[in-house]
């Protein structure tokens, strides 16, 4: 019998960085931006977290503030992907560059400067194993309510995770009332839309598109930030976050550019990650392998059967990937 | 509203097109600048002083023959990528998929050598590699784009999935064919008959390759610039509405164009596995795929271009790599040096395009 209580919140921690990455690149495609650099903001985001939570704890030595534990990584989390957020904004929208060259160079940076700093702190930390352990910082993040464990399975599925996770699920909701249902969220959709229309309304689409794009790379650092400190229990080592950014990214594609529908999909998403690890054991080896290609192939067959449809409400923002400059119309 | 009249410092306007030597001048400038703060973050890093850095890079680079071979054959191989991705991209078609179109000729090309290796004679099996790995390639070039054509389905989010189900699928077919069992790897293929390699010229390893590069790169040269397909290709890229209006069948520029770019990366595939590594790993094209996209777009889309382009990325790469040997440091900071100046290439582009005027104070009276 499949054993559904240990299978859902092992999917459910693997789907919440995706989460929170396809919610940061939802934002950030609304406004017209595809930024295919998430990858590599994910990488920043998760070793500006680790910098900051390594010399906290060893400045702090034995005895933790728990507060300074959890809002020193956050904070250098959220200024690093900030900083790459604002990096992408200045060479796509203020110099009008490529966004797929400007994301794909912005993934090379991130994923190279994120693995080359972890190696530095491992020769720093002088450990004996390639890996940076932040135990005592991973167990303020990933501390879940303390009657949890007493409820059983009900408290396995639903209450056992770190405040990060609730976290995500909270701004992905937040996301999507946003997008949906205020004057803000319009004015973005309609930048991402139709940036011309939207600059003859009267909206300023820089601006829209600095900030949906720098809080989106900051949101998309947290799901870095959270695997490092939950998933692994705060321990860094290279490559470690793995492809996981451009599942992020099919993970938009595949929620029809709607947050709220991620927070389900993550989770499936993150479920198809682990699959192969259920299969029954006996089977072919090689086919736990196929096994890994359903995310993938699942956003592929998304991809077409939306652009089947051609369903107002389901397609791209209309100006995706294209710069705008107001003297080219 | 503020009454006062609020003039900016400066405003931008479009230029007219700069002569070639005004775009590449501009371009060396940004190029010497990311190369002065290259060296100086890597003088910050090791503490090298930041001439002794451009040695270093240019010891890693071209310190020994065989270090210039290896510099050579990345060149080649990254050339060839980006050759197969360009006449995608002069029509617009973000083909990002690269890396699983050269996964796929790869995997064709050690299906071949595995499975034909000692049933037929070497020629025919060579003969064999090659077509189908063109083949394998251009398939998987073509998935995207008729759906691109019937459906206009997104063609950067289909090619960057497919990168990864190529991945998954070369990861299965390695663990079917993995010697010995359980080891997770091929190992080298036919390593006593060494059949399917393809020959070496000489005692050079690498030297087939880079010919057959230097042949692609001027027949593509010649097919974008001089034939009906190239033009054909430009004016889709330039207008699809002018395109259809004067005839041209877009669905099917955009399919025969992948299936090109697809079939030249099966080709690159083809060269790693049969030409220099003989085996087969998920991770053989050592993300060429994505690198080739900039390289491409920073030669504008030039094929001879693009071999100075892929030069410098390669020589930064192999140079950085020496550093970080030398010092001990990770490897990762030839990722991080590349990226820097890819950073000032793409920002440099602004001001090719575009002219800042500068407020003239003697304006602001009225």
């Amino acid at each position: 019998m499949f054993d559904f209580v240990s299978f859902i919140p092992r999917a459910v921690v693997q789907g919440i960085p995706l989460l929170l990455g396809s919610t940061g690149e939802t934002l950030t495609e609304k406004s017209g931006n595809l930024n295919l650099g998430i990858p590599g903001i994910m990488y920043v985001g998760a070793i500006s977290g680790v910098i900051g939570a390594f010399f906290y704890e060893q400045a702090a030595g034995g005895d933790m503030n728990g507060f300074l534990a959890v809002a020193i990584p956050m904070l250098c989390t959220l200024l690093g992907s900030l900083l790459m957020g604002l990096l992408y904004c200045f060479l796509t929208v203020t110099l009008r560059a490529n966004q797929n060259v400007t994301g794909l160079a912005m993934t090379t940076f991130g994923v190279g400067f994120g693995n080359f700093f972890g190696g530095s702190l491992i020769k720093l930390s002088g450990s004996a194993v390639p890996a940076i352990i932040l135990t005592n910082t991973s167990g303020y993040f990933s501390a879940s309510l303390p009657f949890a464990s007493k409820l059983g399975a009900f408290g396995r599925l639903f209450l056992s995770y770190g405040f990060l996770g609730y976290l995500a699920v909270i701004i992905a909701l937040a996301a999507s009332y946003v997008l949906r249902r205020t004057r803000v969220g319009l004015h973005l959709r309609a930048v991402g839309e139709s940036p011309a229309t939207a600059d003859a309304a009267g909206i300023s689409v820089t601006r829209y598109k600095y900030a949906a794009t720098c809080i989106g790379s900051m949101i998309a650092g947290l799901g870095g930030l959270y695997y490092i400190m939950d998933y692994t229990s705060g321990i860094w080592s290279s490559d470690a976050f793995g492809d996981r950014g451009w599942l992020a990214i099919a993970l938009v594609i595949f929620t029809i550019w709607r947050p709220n529908i991620g927070v389900l999909a993550s989770f499936l998403f993150g479920g198809l990650y682990i699959l192969h690890m259920y299969i029954p054991s006996g089977m072919n080896l090689a086919v736990k392998e196929l096994y890994k290609m359903l995310p993938y192939v699942v956003t592929v067959i998304v991809l077409i059967v939306v652009s089947m449809r051609r369903s107002r409400d389901s397609q791209p923002p209309a100006s995706l990937g294209l710069s705008y400059f107001r003297e080219e119309r | 509203m503020n009454k006062t009249a609020h003039t900016p410092l400066f405003h931008v306007s479009r230029r007219a097109p700069l002569p070639w030597y005004g775009a590449w001048a501009i371009r060396g400038g940004a190029l010497l600048l990311a190369l002065i703060v290259c060296a100086f973050v890597t003088t910050l890093v090791t503490g090298l002083n930041p001439l002794s850095v451009y040695g270093t890079i240019f010891q890693g680079s071209f310190g020994s023959a065989r270090r210039a071979w290896v510099l050579f054959q990345n060149l080649a191989i990254l050339l060839c990528v980006s050759l197969a991705v360009t006449p995608a991209f002069r029509m617009r078609f973000w083909n990002i998929g690269g890396e699983g179109q050269m996964l796929l000729g790869g995997l064709a090309a050690a299906a071949c050598m595995i499975l034909l290796g000692d049933r037929l004679p070497n020629w025919l099996l060579i003969v064999v590699t090659v077509v189908s790995s063109i083949a394998a390639g251009a398939i998987w070039g073509a998935i995207p784009a008729v759906f691109k054509a019937k459906w206009n389905t997104n063609e950067t989010l289909f090619t960057l999935m497919m990168n990864y189900i190529a991945i998954q699928l070369v990861a299965y077919f390695i663990i079917v064919w993995e010697v010995p069992k359980g080891a997770g790897k091929i190992g080298i293929i036919n390593q006593s008959t060494e059949a399917g390699w393809l020959p070496m010229l000489g005692s050079y390893k690498y030297l087939l390759n880079i010919l057959v590069v230097a042949v692609i790169c001027a027949l593509m040269y010649v097919y974008l610039n001089y034939t009906k397909h190239g033009y054909e290709i430009a004016v889709v890229g330039e207008s699809e509405r002018t395109a259809r209006y004067i005839g041209i069948k877009v669905e099917r520029v955009i399919v025969r164009t992948m299936l090109l770019s697809g079939a030249v990366c099966g080709v690159a595939g083809m060269l790693l596995v049969a030409g220099t590594d003989h085996t087969l790993t998920t991770t053989i094209t050592g993300g060429r795929g994505f690198t080739a996209v900039m390289v491409s777009w920073l030669a504008k889309f030039d094929p001879l271009w693009m071999i100075f382009t892929s030069f410098l990325i390669v020589f930064m790469e192999r140079g950085a790599s020496q550093i970080s040997t030398d010092f001990g440091l990770s490897s990762s900071f030839a990722d991080i040096l590349t990226g820097v100046i890819l950073f000032f290439i793409i920002g440099s582009e602004f001001f090719i395009t575009y002219r800042l005027n500068l407020r003239h104070t003697g304006k602001e009276a009225d």
